[in-house]
């Protein structure tokens, strides 16, 4: 069916999964609040709010198998949207297992720990339908303002409280750049509806409107922030560090892929006829962010740390579907969110088991010989970096992540040969910091005085496990995520950017 | 003997075969329950037993090919084909020709050797140890065995893992360093290779955006312009180079052959070093015609070729560290390969062919010595033996006899093969043959001298005088080398028969294709 977003009762329909999300969220938040605080009060509210995700999810699935659409409007209801919300709760909800079991330790008895995830979460899909500026601003905001909380969860912690402050400050001062630039794409085309922006833009030929420049110009640096894209990535590492291990892992996987889900689709839907305007700018955004993000990489000693610029280095690979901009970096994108969700969430799932009470010791040396005392842990961790890597059969699915962007970039209606041997020169780079966490795993003795880790609960060895048996799996039988991937790409997009496509490079010798 | 393997109708299912049984035998021993610390210490036999039984499996349902390979056909032989991930184009198809067969018979001879080899003297981490030897059989096979593209390039990154967890793991001093280094050297080249790979495909793909690696495919795909499939061949070429390995890129090779344990030298001399050269018969050459065989390229890598020859000869002669000449030489020989595929002839090709088949059992045999050697005294400096003749007669006839080998003493298999390669290219290109035949007589030199210092000098050390000798064991390893060693230096034929016409074909496509593309690229500005 097809939704009338004009419709008060039809635009609920099409919101109806964030709806139930939001509607749970809330009564979960008042349940949390009714009992006092305990520990098996706080496991309780934690599986419940699984549960919540799990319904979301199969509404979602009606959704989706049915095709509705709707009118232009607020928002979306396309492939893309449910696409991007599967990705998102799929990492929501290996956060909250990994979550209740990490609070247990840390003496963490609040359940609005998980009702937080769950209201960050119900902003990340409100991003990802956004089909208008002001709900995209919303959507940020409501995401934010619970990720800058959970941040700072641990208030023992002095590293948290540094990290949720700093989040805070920078988190605000992007929000700025963003709405200014919200305002002037408004001054200069008269609408915050991405397709009347994008018609606008075509109709009066405003590709040359200084205002509307500075307008997207500004929107790329607000993007740029939560998308942690060098040069505004610069709060990334320290929030990555102090933050809560699980909200780490929140944030590297599901805050990206709302922030990438959201940037495409503005990107593509509104401004696809200002692509010279906003390519080179992109192209060299992407290539920045995967030389620093990867180099800066290699000196870190702290676990955590390397994962942050890892992850600034991923945000990297996925802009480099954005510089192609058609429907073939839409689909790459999605494929390559979901590859890196997995690998992440297993990443600081074996940080997670591994940690002791207030985490003391998060250098990688402290890995050492884990391969003699925990080799399940050792051999879950490989598998992780090797996909993070984009190794082929031992990293499973990350190969293909990285072999769809490849060949996104090689197919795109400009080709992007040179961006393409930037990514791989830059994943061998990356083979310098994840071999190393291997290396140091296998090949080094235990460290004298080293203690045994203790033996993690349940839920975290089963969003360990889950997560590398999907690698592995995915990684020999990648087609059904492959055709999942390229049937749900920002439907306004297929037409309308191959039709006005400029084309830059002629994909002949002299781009090469 | 064929109407037997037509009963069992062989052909259908042999090569899945090959690539199954190993990973089949690792997944066993990956399941075996270890106990107590000693269940995975040297104590226990079940993983090797289990290693050594799979890979004998592996080598007698591989032997089978020999005979059912037919002689006269250049074409693809016992192939399969089936889909894997029909969105993007890629199957997973296996076949074998005149050039494959023999590569894919080496391995499967060698690697139950490799086993046999480790059995005393690898003591820790037994079950890890054996399953990744397995898995680098499958790996290795299939990069042989490929004749899809990207199923080539995953088999071909498959490979990698293993050998780098061996030499990390079970290797010498410096295994951290050199394990790194094998591994990044070999990553970057292949993942430009990756990129060209891409292109390739999307190249010759449908008009709807889905590629395709079929190999027999793209040799008939449409032809890439001139300066396009220069840089794609560039990309193929710093893999393989990388791999075989050239000079310049050679430098990863001493520190891995050094600091791998002796199984991991002698698959990284004995087959891994021939993937680089496959590589170039297989894909770079029949790909890119043109552009290999264009003048300026041709040339530059004929004189790496030589450079490699008489450099890894040089550098050979100085080595105080037996098994660091062994690898130094391994980038002499190579050079002749390097020289018998790009001198392009029928009979250099076939050298080269050969030298690959010789290198990889006399060297394989010459560093399964030293590990013989190592383990009993636990040095491989030549200068810290001497004389030791008297004391361990079996080895010293053995070690001589398998360096006359590796000379290319007439009579042993190596002589055939560089004297093919010699003769051949002298016809094309007479001043690098000549110079590449110096590389012969350096590598009398290097070997002989270190022999001599080694086994015939004065036993001047006591402690040398109570070595004890060959083991059984090690004897059964050594005598199918040397039997091998014997039957391919007197009667070559039927080898040189089964890869004839593939050969044949292989020179005479990338002759014709260059020649209708020559002249095309012009590299002078």
């Amino acid at each position: 069916m097809t939704f009338d977003l004009s419709v008060p009762s039809q635009l609920s329909g099409a919101l109806l999964p964030d709806l139930v999300m939001m509607g749970g969220a809330m009564l979960l938040l008042l349940w949390s609040a009714w009992r006092p605080e305990s520990e098996r009060h706080q496991r309780n509210v934690g599986f419940l709010s699984i549960g919540l995700c799990l319904v979301t999810i199969a509404v979602i699935a009606v959704y989706g198998t049915r095709h509705y659409t709707a009118t232009d409007g607020v928002v979306a209801v396309d492939a893309f949207r449910w696409a991007a919300d599967l990705v998102v709760l799929i990492a929501t909800m290996g956060c909250i297992a990994l979550s209740i079991e990490y609070n247990k330790r840390e003496g963490i008895m609040a359940g609005e720990s998980h009702v937080l995830l769950l209201l960050a979460t119900s902003g990340m899909m409100i991003l990802v339908a956004a089909r208008d500026l002001m709900i995209v601003f919303l959507g940020i905001e409501m995401m934010s303002i619970a990720v800058y909380v959970l941040a700072g969860l641990n208030r023992r912690s002095p590293r948290a409280a540094e990290a949720a402050l700093k989040y805070f400050l920078l988190g605000a001062f992007s929000t700025a750049f963003l709405l200014y630039g919200i305002a002037l794409v408004y001054g200069a085309t008269g609408s915050t509806n991405l397709t009347a922006i994008a018609n606008t833009v075509a109709k009066h030929s405003l590709s040359s409107s200084p205002m509307l420049m500075i307008g997207v110009a500004l929107l790329l640096v607000g993007f740029g922030f939560k998308m942690a894209a060098v040069p505004f990535h610069m709060w990334a590492p320290d929030v990555y560090e102090g933050a809560p291990t699980p909200v780490t892992a929140y944030m590297a996987a599901a805050v990206k892929a709302a922030a990438f889900a959201a940037f495409l689709r503005v990107w593509l839907e509104a401004f696809p006829d200002l692509f010279v305007q906003w390519h080179l700018a992109a192209w060299w955004l992407a290539a920045l962010t995967m030389v620093v993000g990867n180099v800066v990489a290699l000196a870190q000693k702290n676990i955590k740390r390397m994962l942050a610029y890892s992850s600034i280095a991923h945000g990297g690979y996925i802009l480099v579907s954005l510089v192609i901009g058609n429907a073939f970096g839409g689909s790459a994108a999605l494929f390559y969110l979901f590859a890196y969700t997995l690998a992440t969430l297993g990443a600081f799932g074996v940080i997670v088991a591994l940690g002791e009470s207030g985490e003391p010791n998060l250098e990688i040396r402290s890995y050492s010989g884990l391969w003699s005392v925990r080799p399940s842990m050792a051999v879950a961790m490989a598998v992780f970096m090797l996909a993070l890597l984009g190794f082929p059969i031992f990293g499973g699915i990350g190969f293909f992540a990285k072999w769809y962007i490849l060949k996104a970039a090689l197919q795109a209606t400009s080709p992007q040969p040179k961006l393409a041997i930037v990514l791989v020169v830059t994943s061998v780079i990356s083979a310098g910091y994840y071999l190393y966490v291997v290396m140091v795993m296998f090949m080094r003795p235990r460290e004298e005085g080293a203690s045994v880790p203790p033996v993690c609960g349940p839920l975290t060895r089963g969003v360990i496990w889950a997560s590398a048996v999907l690698i592995l799996v995915l990684g020999i039988f990648p087609d059904a995520i492959a055709f999942w991937a390229e049937t749900s790409v920002p439907h306004a997009t297929v037409t309308r950017a191959n039709r006005t496509m400029p084309v830059l490079y002629q994909p002949t010798a002299r781009s090469q | 003997m064929n109407s037997f393997l037509q009963s069992i109708n062989y052909e259908s299912w042999v090569l899945v075969a090959l690539l199954a049984i190993p990973l089949l035998g690792a997944a066993a021993i990956l399941v075996l329950r270890s106990k107590s610390e000693i269940r995975d210490g040297p104590e226990d036999t079940r993983a090797k037993t289990i290693a050594f039984a799979v890979l004998l499996a592996e080598f007698i349902v591989s032997m089978g090919l020999w005979w059912s390979f037919q002689p006269g056909s250049a074409g693809w032989q016992a192939g399969v084909d089936y889909s894997w991930i029909p969105m993007w184009g890629i199957r997973f198809t296996l076949g074998v020709d005149g050039i494959s067969l023999m590569m894919v018979l080496l391995t499967t001879f060698i690697m139950p050797l490799t086993v046999l080899g480790s059995w005393t003297s690898v003591r820790t981490k037994l079950r890890s140890y054996y399953a990744l030897m397995l898995v680098l059989t499958s790996g290795m096979l299939g990069v042989f065995l490929a004749r899809d593209l990207f199923l080539f390039y995953v088999m071909w990154e498959v490979m990698l893992v293993p050998m780098y967890f061996i030499i990390g793991i079970w290797g010498g001093e410096r295994r951290i360093y050199a394990s790194i280094k094998f591994f990044l050297y070999t990553m970057l080249p292949s993942l430009l290779m990756l990129v060209a790979i891409v292109y390739l495909g999307l190249n010759a793909g449908t008009s709807s955006g889905t590629p395709n690696f079929s190999y027999d495919h793209l040799l008939v795909a449409p032809p890439l312009t001139p300066h396009v499939a220069l840089l794609l061949f560039g990309a193929f070429f710093l893999a393989f180079a990388v791999k075989v390995p050239m000079f310049p890129f050679h430098t990863w090779l001493p520190d891995a052959h050094v600091e791998a344990p002796t199984a991991g030298s002698v698959i990284l001399a004995g087959i891994m070093l021939k993937m680089g050269t496959f590589g170039f018969l297989r894909l770079a050459l029949p790909l890119f015609p043109g552009a290999a065989m264009n003048p300026t390229v041709r040339m530059t890598i004929l004189i790496l070729a030589v450079i490699g020859i008489v450099y890894g000869a040089l550098v050979a002669l100085v080595q105080p560290d037996f098994k660091k000449l062994v690898a130094y030489s391994s980038v002499s020989h190579l050079g002749f390969v390097m020289l018998g595929i790009f001198a392009l002839t029928v009979q250099s090709v076939q050298g080269a062919l050969m030298i690959m088949i010789n290198h990889g059992i006399s060297t394989g045999a010459l560093f399964l010595l030293i590990g013989m050697i190592y383990e009993r005294k636990h040095t491989r400096l030549i200068d810290s033996y001497g004389g030791i003749a008297r004391v361990v007669p079996l080895f010293a006839a053995l070690l001589t006899f398998v360096s006359l080998s590796s000379i290319g003493l007439p009579g042993t298999n190596g002589f055939v093969g560089e004297f093919l390669v010699l003769v051949g290219s002298f016809k094309t290109y007479p001043v690098l043959a000549t110079i590449a035949t110096t590389g012969v007589i350096f590598a009398a030199a290097y070997l002989l001298w270190a022999i001599q210092r080694i086994l015939f000098n004065k036993l001047d050390k006591p402690e040398n005088e109570h070595i004890p000798d060959l083991n059984r064991r090690e004897l059964a390893i050594l005598a199918p080398l040397v039997a091998v060693i014997i039957w391919l230096g007197v009667y070559p034929a039927p080898v040189l028969r089964r890869m004839e016409s593939s050969v044949e074909a292989f020179v005479s496509r990338v002759e014709t294709q260059s020649a209708q593309t020559v002249g095309l690229i012009n590299l002078a500005p």
